[in-house]
């Protein structure tokens, strides 16, 4: 049975790896979740991006952040992609499958996953 | 929404927006009601917002102008035979402001959704707003859960409580005391 006394040990591991992380991130990954975006199933995607991320050992370069509704309701889930210098990438119709597809090929190889992006959705 | 735990994290989210501190949610089970109560010490709403909940076209957000958290949550709710009270306290009138929302489900009624996984709402809710107090209590008639996000941040000290590996460990914590009542 798990105790809080776990997270005695979990602290000391820790304490030297975020002391360490100097930037916040170079990338930010955004999942909208307002009810629009938790009825079209963000929460399973936003999961898939935090333990993809955590799994690859992205953390100090990767960041995973919710936000409210972006406004386009009738494209949930709907994930942005924030990079210095380049422009947002805005992922529409997300499902957990298609994030770690994002991860793999834009987050870690760095070339959008075209089919998946806004600009290709059907309207 | 096909899960209880989905309602719950978006009733949540209000809380989170309304800039809530600390929010206490607690899931309540008999053989007849499953009660969800979400309270928050945020900014509150005016008698006037509070009234307009159910309406479906009442919203302070300016991204759409609909807005359905509550109206969903109601309909599930009445569908059940249960109902949906919201009590809140704005900022305006005074120090002690907040608001608590309290939702009745028949358990035993044909149009209930099963829970389904209440450990990645409370997750979810944490790797959003690492700051705030959550506090998550479900009472059952096995025995009880609980999670409170202040015990964990005397433990953790300045650690955010959003780094994965702790989410991980606040996932199994929950779930194992879930395995731990059900088996009684």
């Amino acid at each position: 049975m798990k105790s809080l006394e776990e997270l005695k040990a979990i602290k000391a591991k820790m304490q030297d790896k975020v002391a360490l992380r100097t930037s916040s991130g170079d990338i930010r990954i955004v999942v909208g979740m307002a009810t629009c975006g938790i009825a079209a199933g963000a929460r399973p995607v936003l999961n898939a991006f935090v333990e993809g991320v955590s799994e690859a050992g992205l953390g100090d370069t990767v960041t995973v952040t919710q936000t409210g509704c972006i406004g386009i309701c009738q494209y949930e889930p709907v994930v942005e992609v924030y990079q210095k210098d380049k422009e947002k990438v805005t992922y529409v119709k997300m499902t957990a499958e298609r994030a770690k597809e994002v991860l793999e090929k834009h987050i870690k190889g760095g070339s959008i996953v075209t089919e998946y992006t806004i600009g290709a959705a059907k309207i | 929404m096909d899960e209880l735990s989905l309602y719950i994290l978006d009733i949540t989210m209000n809380s989170v927006r309304a800039g809530a501190t600390e929010i206490q949610i607690t899931l309540a089970e008999d053989g007849e009601w499953l009660d969800f109560t979400v309270t928050d010490n945020g900014c509150g709403m005016t008698e006037e917002q509070v009234k307009r909940l159910t309406d479906p076209f009442f919203t302070t957000r300016k991204t759409r102008k609909v807005g359905l958290g509550v109206p969903f949550l109601t309909m599930l709710a009445e569908m059940t035979g249960g109902y949906v009270t919201v009590k809140s306290v704005s900022e305006k009138v005074s120090e002690n402001h907040g608001t608590t929302t309290h939702a009745r489900f028949g358990r035993n009624h044909i149009d209930f959704i099963p829970l389904g996984d209440i450990a990645e709402t409370v997750k979810t809710l944490i790797q959003g707003s690492p700051d705030i107090n959550f506090t998550f209590t479900h009472t059952k008639p096995g025995g009880e859960v609980r999670l409170s996000c202040a015990e964990l941040r005397e433990e953790l000290g300045d650690i955010p409580l959003n780094e994965p590996e702790i989410l991980t460990w606040i996932g199994d914590y929950l779930n194992e005391q879930y395995e731990e009542i059900s088996s009684i």
